[in-house]
């Protein structure tokens, strides 16, 4: 499903208007422009349904939607959570130990190119069609890897020098790890996070069209369009996509309030 | 070889004895040093010279137990290297400021104080002082990437001094900085040296500097890596603005340079010719230093 993910993006700042406002003013043009058009070449809503018919629906079945938005996001929430701890707890164990590295790297690369199509059916035989189980496992495999790949990376792409100033003063292993890596790993991980939180609910979505709640977006998709009801469907895609979003930016204030120094020198370094 | 008379055994900060050290092996292996024989004694402000790759960064991470010897012995303040390492003997300044940038200024020049257990107020109290001592003080908050590459490097020196270390090892330190901003650092590492009484050993490709900063400069040779010659720099203390101005100084500079020509030559003549190299060295010596 998902490929090595492990560049480092820069984040910056996204507190003055400056920064939100051409992104915010080019996606209402987008949304105007796409229902004037819309209507003007008279598209079938099958296609792509009026932007004001999917808000209008999103109103209609905000009591459905709300509960898609808590299951289905607590599926997300809770798989990345078991995604983050197993990805990290596995990066950390094998960064200082090469061997173990290349032993378990395989397997997580592995495990992460599954596609989810091909195994979530699988995971509902395991559990159950009541379970939230499936999702969980699904959403937590797909995060693992990137998690795991960015906390080696960033506990192994250590600056040679810095490792030898603490050779210098005589340092241990433990407090090289905990004054020189972590603090280094700690951006690669955020990086990390923030790929998981989308991968989350995309996980999540994906692995409900094979099982899960009436309510849960996933199957509400799936059943809207069966019934060719495209303005709800489409609502329950346009909630899944502010879902991610909303986990996205958790994710980036996590990290302005865990690195303040990072996202302060990618805006004074450039 | 006139410093080294002076400098007994039982006296010597450093003392490198015999020293080879060979990197890889077999065919790849590469001779860096051989037959090094080394000693510098408490106070002194000692340079190593020489083109690139004639081992004077090697040998300096010999001295600091970051790397072993092939053969021969290391000992720093009469015990073997790794001892004096383990007994955080030395401070170290490399050719990058290695500064982190998780942490403020302070907190950079407290991490040794912090890796060697001091408490809170004693760190607090060190970093002020060396703030101070550097000429940053105000810029303690600060994160690195907010100074300029001298006020880094400044940092690195005073982080490299917290712990009151009596030997400072400096790995091409300004090497990366302007002349301007070089020569100001020049004078201020000789103002810290007074002032700390600390020995210093001293890696450079500058002869300027090295002759200005200097009690003595090693200069060396490459392909094997060996010491050419030592030259004894006998300009008055302390050294401002005028000593570069003298006519020793130019006298001192020239010297070294003659030392150091006499192996680059050597080196351009050398191609399929291995003895050339040995021989210009050797020319070196007999000539003696004037």
């Amino acid at each position: 499903m998902t490929t090595a993910r492990v560049a480092v993006s820069t984040p910056r700042r996204i507190s003055l208007p400056t920064d939100w406002l051409p992104p915010a003013i080019v996606f209402v043009a987008v949304i105007l422009a796409l229902e004037i058009g819309l209507r003007a070449f008279n598209v079938g809503a099958f296609v792509i349904p009026l932007p004001s018919a999917i808000a209008a629906s999103i109103g209609e079945q905000w009591p459905t939607l709300s509960r898609g938005i808590a299951y289905t996001g607590g599926e997300a929430i809770g798989g990345l959570v078991v995604g983050l701890v197993l990805g990290t707890v596995a990066g950390l164990a094998t960064a200082g130990w090469q061997s173990a590295r290349d032993t378990l790297l395989p397997i997580a690369i592995a495990a992460s190119t599954v596609p989810v199509i091909a195994f979530a059916p699988i995971t509902l035989n395991w559990f159950g069609p009541e379970s939230i189980m499936p999702r969980l496992v699904i959403v937590a495999i797909m995060v693992f890897f990137p998690v795991m790949a960015n906390t080696i990376r960033g506990l192994t792409e250590v600056p040679p020098a810095a490792l030898e100033l603490m050779d210098s003063y005589a340092a241990s292993e433990l407090e090289t790890l905990r004054k020189v890596r972590v603090p280094n790993a700690l951006p690669y991980w955020f990086t990390a996070l923030r790929i998981a939180a989308t991968l989350s609910v995309i996980g999540a979505v994906v692995g409900e069209f094979f099982g899960g709640p009436l309510y849960s977006l996933g199957i509400y998709i799936t059943l809207e369009t069966g019934h060719s009801r495209y303005p709800t469907a489409w609502a329950a895609i346009v909630v899944a996509c502010a879902l991610g979003i909303g986990l996205y930016v958790a994710a980036v204030v996590a990290e302005r309030l865990a690195i303040p120094w990072y996202a302060a020198r990618q805006s004074a370094v450039g | 070889m006139t410093g080294e008379a002076a400098v007994t055994a039982r006296s010597a900060v450093v003392e490198v004895t015999g020293v080879d050290k060979v990197f890889g092996a077999g065919e790849a292996a590469v001779t860096a040093l051989q037959g090094i024989d080394l000693a510098i004694g408490p106070g002194e402000f000692v340079s190593l010279i020489g083109p690139s790759g004639c081992g004077k960064s090697t040998l300096l991470r010999l001295i600091a137990d970051l790397i072993p010897p092939t053969s021969g012995t290391v000992s720093v303040n009469g015990k073997p290297a790794r001892q004096a390492r383990l007994d955080r003997d030395y401070g170290m300044v490399f050719q990058a400021p290695v500064l982190m940038d998780w942490r403020t200024v302070a907190r950079n020049i407290e991490l040794p104080l912090e890796v060697m257990g001091y408490p809170r107020a004693e760190r607090a109290r060190r970093s002020g002082d060396l703030l101070r001592l550097v000429e940053l003080e105000g810029f303690e908050g600060r994160r690195p990437w907010q100074l300029s590459g001298g006020m880094q490097q400044r940092v690195a020196i005073a982080r490299a001094l917290a712990f009151d270390p009596k030997l400072l090892l400096m790995d091409e330190p300004f090497g990366a900085l302007d002349e301007m901003t070089r020569e100001r650092m020049n004078l201020e590492v000789m103002r810290i040296w007074r002032e700390t009484g600390t020995t210093v050993v001293f890696v450079t490709h500058s002869i300027p500097e090295a002759v200005f900063l200097s009690t003595r400069v090693v200069v060396m040779s490459s392909r094997p890596g060996r010491i050419n010659r030592i030259v004894e720099v006998d300009l008055p203390q302390p050294r401002t603005f005028e000593t570069r101005e003298s006519e020793r100084y130019f006298g001192l500079v020239t010297a070294v340079r003659e030392a150091l020509r006499g192996d680059t030559e050597s080196e351009g003549d050398a191609v399929g010719e291995p003895g050339a190299d040995r021989a210009a060295a050797d020319r070196v010596r007999a000539e003696g230093y004037a």
